[in-house]
């Protein structure tokens, strides 16, 4: 089994995995980030999305060992310590989140879009999430709080 | 209120955690020295197993157990609801074994399952089993399995008839019929939706030799219902020995309500290996294994005087139940149904009839809003094609027909007796904020650049908060429908709530410790909520069907009233007062007209520290638990009003504006109520517009994974006109109604309604859900040349 190295959230980690080992399933199973979800098997939903080498990637679509070096941020690192990254204080603020399970997905992806474009219209937000898919808010409560992400970072 | 009390826009306690990724969704869970399930399922809708050759898979590299039907003799799955046909015979209620026995039923039905050291080695594993199936031919739509010489899905069942029933006066309805002067007419399909909670379903069995003790993790939406269900009849367990834990639950919508066949094989399969079981659903595995939702075929008639007033209606409904009878299916196209035909109307004779017809399809079930969506999509379908036909303002003839403000209590002529509301206020509000009557120049406006647009309305009223135990009882349900909570005071002050509710994204450890700080005063960061384990809490009913707010919280409510009368006692022996005089203030007890007060967290230490105490008349100790039955339903009603454009060459259709008004009740938090109107509304319009699972001839699913069925996604929806109204007078303590399921109600006929508003100068008088861009378009091209259509 080929060992995989890349730095995930600020650390160095490395370990053994199968050829066929998907970078989401390193990052739950191997580290016990289980932060990042995994919705479907078909790269449709989006609830798996972090961030490789700054760009937001589904993580269920690349492999471990094509993360060789990168640099990956997941939700649990998008915080810089007690202090909430904006995008997270925005969803919380207006309750863009209900069960949870697509959030980080969605922050993750929401945080991409923010760093691309600095004040997108609603158009432009919606279109962004049409890989994300939630089946709890209705998607009102995350286009709000992206635009008020946006308005303060 | 305050700031924190109930009313109050409070962000969620729960967020911290999702937002920071230590959710912890049974996927989530690992036990030391687990095992990993993978399930083998039949890729045919129908074949009779001739035998199941398993020695490859067992001698596989890490497989530790192959299990088959043969191997899991153990009870079938429960059915929780039976229904009585018009005959007076009980339902058919055919088997349901967790692995299959004899027969498949559905593609995806439980074959067997391999157990192994990995996921993807029980997985290779699984591919190594000999399965010898003799392929049968499979009655998969509800038509195919009443044929007369219908495939057979249960082989003691003749015609596939699950049960024939009916509710209301025939005899009536069919006079009001005789004197009617109009009668409109209306054949509906409701498409079958498949519920997609994004969190897929997963099971970890778990067992302890030591203690003979059993341990389930499982994405329930009602761990204690499941614990009594797979106990008591499935692997026969006593609740002492069997844990179930629903820990954070990634949406359910109904789907995860239900007693899975994979939550007994892994509970089984951990004791017969000795070491925990863990299964997770791959997405394609839930759009075969879940539950699905809806489906019905619908026959309606709607009798009318020459004034506009509803006579009667009659109506016939052919549901389909899938191959076995899911949990709640039974009561979902019946009592669920058959009693909101009345709908916000004083129509005085209504008469419903339902067969319910096995297919070869996955088990059906109750899908959010379960039962009340059909209804109402029927009724408002039907309400404006008779304002359309007899030349009526829709507006006006929907006023004419409501039950009037001062009609309540309003006994309805099927079953339901509604409590309070104000339709034509709840109405007219809506009319208000949608500028109903404003239509006609955006209408222009859409024309100017081509697109044809339409506006459409909804009137809805529910019964919810489920429900009175004797009354469903009655109606044949096999469990009681009330709730539980245990309010724990600790020394110190601080709170532990313990309810039998289970949140799975509502925003329950939320808005029950704002109730306890309404009640206690206690801050909400000092109030912990616990649900979801049935070791470590209150025994209750689980959260569907909006009942956690009218009737959990009125348990909680109970619960805190036995914790401040004891508090009060403790609180007048510490003051030397009378206990008719103290009152508790912002969490402060205080003696009326005097300025002294005593902390709440003082009197909760004294209850535990009892020096000085009256202890000849009160036990130490501060902690409150009561059951709450509700004595009725509860009525959440609203309007809801659609505008879309279509665009008549590619037949797309946008929905530009959707507003709704809902009568709730008392809103005990409104951000968390937004939340929930936005995303059933956002359901509602994905079942109108873009929902459907299909199934081929031979009962292969076709919609089988997110590319083939269309969920609706960010850029699909508008931002939402949303708002509330509370007509008080609920029957519960708190005065709410419930919110959970009023967007997929009321949203959905009124997009269709918009719908056909827009195609109707084109001649287009109907079309089936979900409206997507081919069969808009279709509908277009057959109104332009009537032959065609024939
Ligand atoms: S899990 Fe990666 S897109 Fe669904
Ligand atoms: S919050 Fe539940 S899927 Fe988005």
């Amino acid at each position: 089994m080929p060992t995989v190295s890349m730095t995930v959230n600020g650390k160095a980690v490395s370990a053994e995995v199968e050829e066929r080992t998907l970078l989401v399933s390193f990052l739950r199973d191997s580290l016990g980030l289980t932060g990042t979800h995994v919705g479907c098997d078909t790269s449709q939903c989006g609830a798996c999305v972090v961030h490789v080498n700054g760009d937001s990637v589904k993580s269920c679509t690349m492999l471990a060992v094509q993360a060789e070096g990168a640099n990956v941020t997941t939700i649990e690192g998008l915080a810089s310590g007690e202090e909430l990254h904006p995008v997270q204080k925005a969803f919380r603020e207006h309750h863009g989140l209900q069960c949870g399970f697509c959030t980080p997905g969605m922050v993750m992806s929401a945080v991409d879009l923010l760093q691309k474009k600095k004040s997108p219209s609603e158009a432009e937000i919606r279109e962004w999430l049409e890989g994300n898919i939630c089946r709890c808010t209705g998607y009102h409560n995350i286009v709000k709080a992206i635009q008020a992400a946006a308005g303060a970072m | 209120m305050g700031a924190q009390g109930i009313g109050a826009r409070v962000p969620r306690v729960e967020d911290q955690r999702f937002l920071t990724g230590r959710g912890r969704y049974t996927d989530d869970i690992n036990r030391p020295h687990q095992t990993y399930a993978w399930i083998l399922r039949s890729p045919h809708a129908h074949a009779r197993i001739r035998s199941i050759d398993t020695s490859a898979a067992k001698s596989a590299p890490g497989v530790v157990a192959v299990f088959t039907g043969a191997d899991m003799e153990v009870g079938s799955l429960p059915c929780g609801w039976q229904v009585t046909s018009k005959d007076g015979t009980p339902m058919k209620e055919p088997p349901h074994p967790p692995l299959a026995r004899d027969y498949v039923r559905h593609v995806g039905d439980q074959v067997a399952v391999v157990i192994a050291e990995t996921k993807a080695q029980a997985r290779d594993a699984a591919e190594l089993i000999e399965v010898d199936y003799e392929v049968l031919p499979a009655a998969v739509s509800i038509q195919a399995a009443l044929a007369p010489d219908a495939p057979k899905v249960h082989q003691d069942l003749p015609d596939n008839v699950c049960y024939d029933w009916e509710l209301g006066d025939k005899a009536k309805t069919e006079e009001a019929f005789a004197n009617a002067r109009h009668v409109v007419k209306l054949d509906i399909v409701q498409n079958r939706l498949i519920p997609n909670a994004i969190e897929p379903r997963a099971a970890v069995g778990d067992y302890d030799s030591g203690t003979g003790k059993y341990t389930l993790y499982t994405t329930s939406q009602n761990p204690h219902v499941i614990r009594l269900l797979m106990g008591a009849f499935v692997l026969n367990i006593p609740e002492n020995k069997l844990r179930v834990v629903a820990p954070d639950v990634g949406g359910g919508f109904g789907s995860k309500i239900y007693h899975y066949a994979e939550e007994a094989i892994v509970t089984w399969a951990a004791g017969k290996v000795n070491r925990p079981v863990k299964w997770t659903a791959e997405r394609s595995e839930s759009f075969v294994a879940d539950a699905h939702g809806r489906d019905h075929v619908t026959h309606a008639e709607l009798a009318i005087d020459a004034d506009g007033k509803f006579l009667g209606l009659r109506v016939s409904t052919l549901a389909n139940m899938g191959a076995y009878l899911s949990t709640f299916a039974p009561s979902i196209p019946t009592y669920l149904y058959g009693p909101l035909m009345a709908g916000v109307y004083a129509t005085p004779a209504i008469y419903v009839e339902v067969k319910a017809v096995f297919t070869h399809t996955t088990p059906v079930d109750a899908y959010r809003g379960a039962g009340r969506p059909e209804a109402t999509y029927l009724l408002e379908r039907i309400v404006t094609k008779a304002a359309k036909q007899l030349g009526i303002d829709e507006v006006e003839l929907r006023r004419k027909n409501m039950v009037q403000p001062d009609m309540f209590p309003y006994q309805t002529p099927v079953l339901l007796q509604y409590d309070v509301g104000d339709y034509p206020g709840t109405m007219d509000a809506a009319v208000k904020a949608a500028d109903w009557y404003g239509f006609a120049q955006r209408r222009k406006e859409s024309e100017a650049r081509g697109k044809l647009r339409g506006i459409g309305m909804s009137t809805y009223v529910e019964a919810c908060g489920l429900a009175p135990s004797a009354v469903v009882g009655q109606l044949g349900a096999r469990a009681g429908l009330y709730e539980s909570a245990n309010v724990r005071v600790h020394p110190t002050g601080s709170v532990s709530v313990y309810t039998g509710l289970h949140s799975h994204g509502q925003g329950h450890e939320t808005v029950l410790a704002q109730i306890v700080h309404e009640y206690l005063g206690v801050p909400i960061e000092n109030v912990t909520v616990v649900h979801g384990d049935t070791d470590d809490g209150q025994f209750g009913m689980g959260t569907y069907g909006s009942r956690s707010a009218p009737v959990g919280t009125a348990a909680l409510v109970k619960a805190l009233e036995k914790v401040v009368n004891k508090a009060k006692k403790i609180a007048a022996h510490l003051m030397e007062a009378s206990e008719a005089d103290i009152e508790l203030k912002d969490g402060n007890f205080v003696i009326a007209g005097t300025d002294k007060s005593l902390p709440f967290a003082q009197v909760a230490l004294a209850a535990y520290v009892p020096h000085n105490y009256p202890i000849t008349e009160l036990e130490p100790g501060l902690e409150g638990q009561a059951f709450y039955d509700p004595m009725n339903f509860s009525y959440p009603n609203g309007c809801h009003i659609c505008e879309v454009e279509v665009d008549p060459e590619t037949g797309k259709v946008d929905v530009v504006a959707m507003t709704s008004v809902d009568d709730v009740g008392r809103v005990l938090n409104p951000l968390i109520v937004e939340g929930q109107t936005h995303g059933g509304l956002t359901q509602g319009i994905g079942q109108a517009l873009l929902e459907q699972c299909v199934f081929d001839e031979d009962g292969q699913l076709v919609t089988g994974s997110f590319m083939d069925y269309c969920m609706p996604r960010a850029d699909d929806v508008p931002s939402y006109n949303s708002s509330t109204m509370a007509v008080m007078g609920a029957s519960n303590p708190l005065q709410v109604k419930g919110v959970g399921e009023s967007g997929t109600i009321g949203a959905t006929p009124a997009v269709i309604n918009a719908v056909l508003d827009a195609l109707a100068p084109l001649g287009v008088e109907d079309i089936q859900m979900p409206a997507s861009p081919h069969r808009v378009w279709q509908a277009i091209q057959a109104a332009k040349t009537p032959m065609a259509a024939e």
